[in-house]
């Protein structure tokens, strides 16, 4: 979100509205959008006049170019790098389009730089890593919203206050702590444990699920009970279904979030056979045993996961920023 | 009063076991949260400053040295280089990852056209993995057969070492970095500025203002809230670097070390000497829970 890797644990995302009245078709309707049409630091009327038209026009073209060199033309150069032949590659003049053409580089790397393992790794950790942070993170916000336990307000404050913790300030003993966990005295280096466990204690999962659950009106969770249903099943039947809105945005942030997680895992996943496919790729690029050409392939393979993710969820990423910048 | 507390009485043992039963499952939900972060967070706060006053590698068991680990520190010339790069970083990364995007930003929000490429374009780089963009420049930077120093030749332009000559590397690791994660802050200042009110435009421009004064009259102090939350946030990010240099230029690189590094390279390289890289997370901590601190305030009272 900012100039550099933000910590593990931490994305930024809204609060979504609760729909008011849980109707089907209440809750199908997408969120309404800023009508385009409010006028901006230039007026209309100035950019059709004469020069004002020109100068847009360019403007806009220039943008538009430069936008696609600088953001998009790095990853052109990598997909296609991978087909060019180490020879070409090195090549004093780049070419812009391959003149060797060996899309098995893409298969050699998978089987040579193990990548099917490390991508198989990565998405066995974020998954679980999702499904414990959501498991979790939305039994506390529930008690802490609906059933307000004694102490519930200073469980929450202690909660938040994590938030003043860069997870980074904290990464030797949280380290130490998974090597050998107080009470348990069991050791999670190099397994799943040291990644999911830690990632569970989310206090902005929290804070934004309790908020959004502290907006579902009292009266739906009291005619649950008078129906007989109990904690768990009022938890289950009536106020997940109404959250998916916010569901979504924390399981988005969740996902990318340890898609793109690099320090922690580097720490505690030392054995090679159990590492995440950045880790991976990082060790691989200091051993030299990887051509130019396979590694393109590998970065390749790591980043379309994520680009998948992005095209399918861009409207709510995109958004969700953009209403966490506004709500902070 | 009294008569309160003779009627609860009354009906006494019912409510209070109520309530007790009531609390119990409340508790029950919140249990896995409440050990979560009992262990791996609130635990490892109080055992990193602990850690700051003792002597920990592992292999003896831990024991008390006062202020040796910051006197230690202070007698690390490294120490005053990694705080110094890392401000230099801080510093850059303010210049081409804060205002390059308020600009674009600016730029972009005037356009008609486009609009939706110019976000998702911008935004791209920053769902790659990080160590994704950073390998990639990474071969772009390369003195002999980057693509940077092919481009620059081709053209008749001064080369560069990039991350291999003293004076680029810093700007270098910058540059990836912003590359990677500026997406973020133009989307964010987007977001601001749909937000202001057409009639303020629309008012200056009836009173003869010209666009560079709209911008100085209206844009700027409408944003100032985006403004300085992302400029807290901002720091805080940037001041704990580390993958870009990790990577990049190695963690002995007197040109790059950052603080992030050198407590990496003194907790996880050859001395195991966890207590020091405590005692220096400690004052990492000290400097950075003073800006959350600030950044949480203001969007709290944004509220």
């Amino acid at each position: 979100m900012t100039v550099t890797t933000p910590s593990p644990a931490r994305g930024r995302a809204p609060v979504p509205a609760p729909p008011a009245v849980p109707s089907r078709t209440a809750r199908r309707r997408p969120p309404a959008q800023r009508t385009a049409a409010t006028r901006t630091l230039i007026s209309d009327a100035d950019l059709n006049r004469g020069r004002g038209r020109l100068v847009y026009r360019v403007t806009l073209v220039t943008m538009a170019v430069l936008f696609a060199l600088i953001f998009i033309f790095p990853l052109y150069w990598m997909v296609t790098g991978a087909v060019k032949t180490p020879v070409e590659l090195a090549q004093p003049t780049p070419t812009l389009i391959p003149q060797t053409w060996h899309p098995e580089t893409y298969a050699e790397a998978w089987t040579k730089l193990e990548i099917g393992r490390f991508l198989l790794n990565t998405a066995f950790y974020t998954v679980g890593g999702w499904l414990i942070q959501l498991i979790v993170d939305v039994a506390a916000a529930y008690a802490l919203s609906k059933l307000r336990p004694i102490l519930g307000k200073l469980v929450l404050g202690m909660m938040l206050a994590s938030l003043m913790l860069p997870a980074a300030a904290l990464l030797v003993p949280s380290y130490l702590t998974v090597v050998d966990v107080p009470i348990f005295h069991v050791n999670l280096l190099n397994t799943p444990w040291a990644l999911w466990l830690p990632g569970a204690a989310n206090a902005f999962n929290i804070y934004v699920l309790k908020m959004f659950f502290d907006q579902i009106p009292g009266e739906l969770i009291d005619a649950a009970s008078i129906d007989g249903a109990g904690r768990f099943r009022t938890l289950w039947s009536v106020v997940l279904p109404l959250s998916r809105p916010v569901l979504s945005v924390v399981s988005i942030f969740a996902v990318v979030g340890a898609w793109k997680d690099f320090l922690w895992p580097l720490l505690v996943l030392r054995d090679p056979e159990a590492q995440t496919i950045s880790v991976a790729l990082s060790r691989l690029s200091f051993t030299g045993y990887v051509t130019q050409n396979e590694m393109f392939a590998g970065l390749a393979i790591a980043s379309l996961p994520m680009i998948i993710v992005f095209m399918i969820f861009q409207r709510g990423i995109l958004n969700g920023l953009s209403a966490g910048a506004l709500k902070g | 009063m009294a008569v309160i507390t003779a009627s609860r009485a009354h009906r006494g043992p019912n409510r209070l076991r109520r309530r007790i039963g009531d609390n119990l499952r409340a508790y029950l939900f919140l249990a896995a949260g409440l050990a979560s972060f009992a262990l791996f967070s609130w635990y490892p706060l109080v055992k990193g400053v602990i850690l700051s006053f003792q002597q920990d590698n592992l292999v003896v068991p831990p024991y008390w040295v006062g202020l040796d680990n910051f006197r230690a520190l202070f007698a690390d010339p490294l120490f005053f280089t990694a705080w110094r790069n890392t401000l230099e970083f801080t510093g850059l990364a303010l210049v081409f990852g804060y205002a390059v995007p308020f600009v674009v930003a600016i730029v972009i929000n005037e356009f008609r056209h486009l609009k939706g490429y110019f976000r998702i374009a911008v935004y791209l780089p920053v769902m790659l993995p990080p160590i994704v963009s950073v390998l990639l420049w990474q071969y772009f930077y390369d003195p002999g057969s980057g693509l940077f120093n092919s481009v620059l030749g081709a053209l008749h332009l001064p080369t560069s070492d990039w991350t291999q000559s003293p004076r680029m590397a810093m700007i270098s690791l910058v540059l990836v970095s912003t590359w990677s994660n500026m997406g973020g802050a133009t989307i964010m200042y987007l977001a601001g500025l749909s937000t202001i009110p057409s009639e303020l435009y629309e008012a200056a421009e009836l009173d003869g203002a010209s666009v560079w004064q709209r911008v100085r009259y209206v844009t700027l102090p409408q944003m100032r809230f985006v403004l300085l939350a992302l400029l807290l946030l901002q720091i805080v990010a940037t001041m704990q670097v580390f993958i870009e240099p990790y990577q990049l230029t190695g963690t002995t690189n007197e040109e790059t070390i950052t603080v992030m590094v050198l407590i990496y390279r003194y907790a996880f390289t050859v001395n195991n000497d966890f207590g020091l890289a405590a005692a220096m997370s400690v004052l990492l901590f000290v400097v950075l829970a003073a800006f959350s601190a600030v950044y949480l305030r203001l969007t709290r009272n944004a509220d």
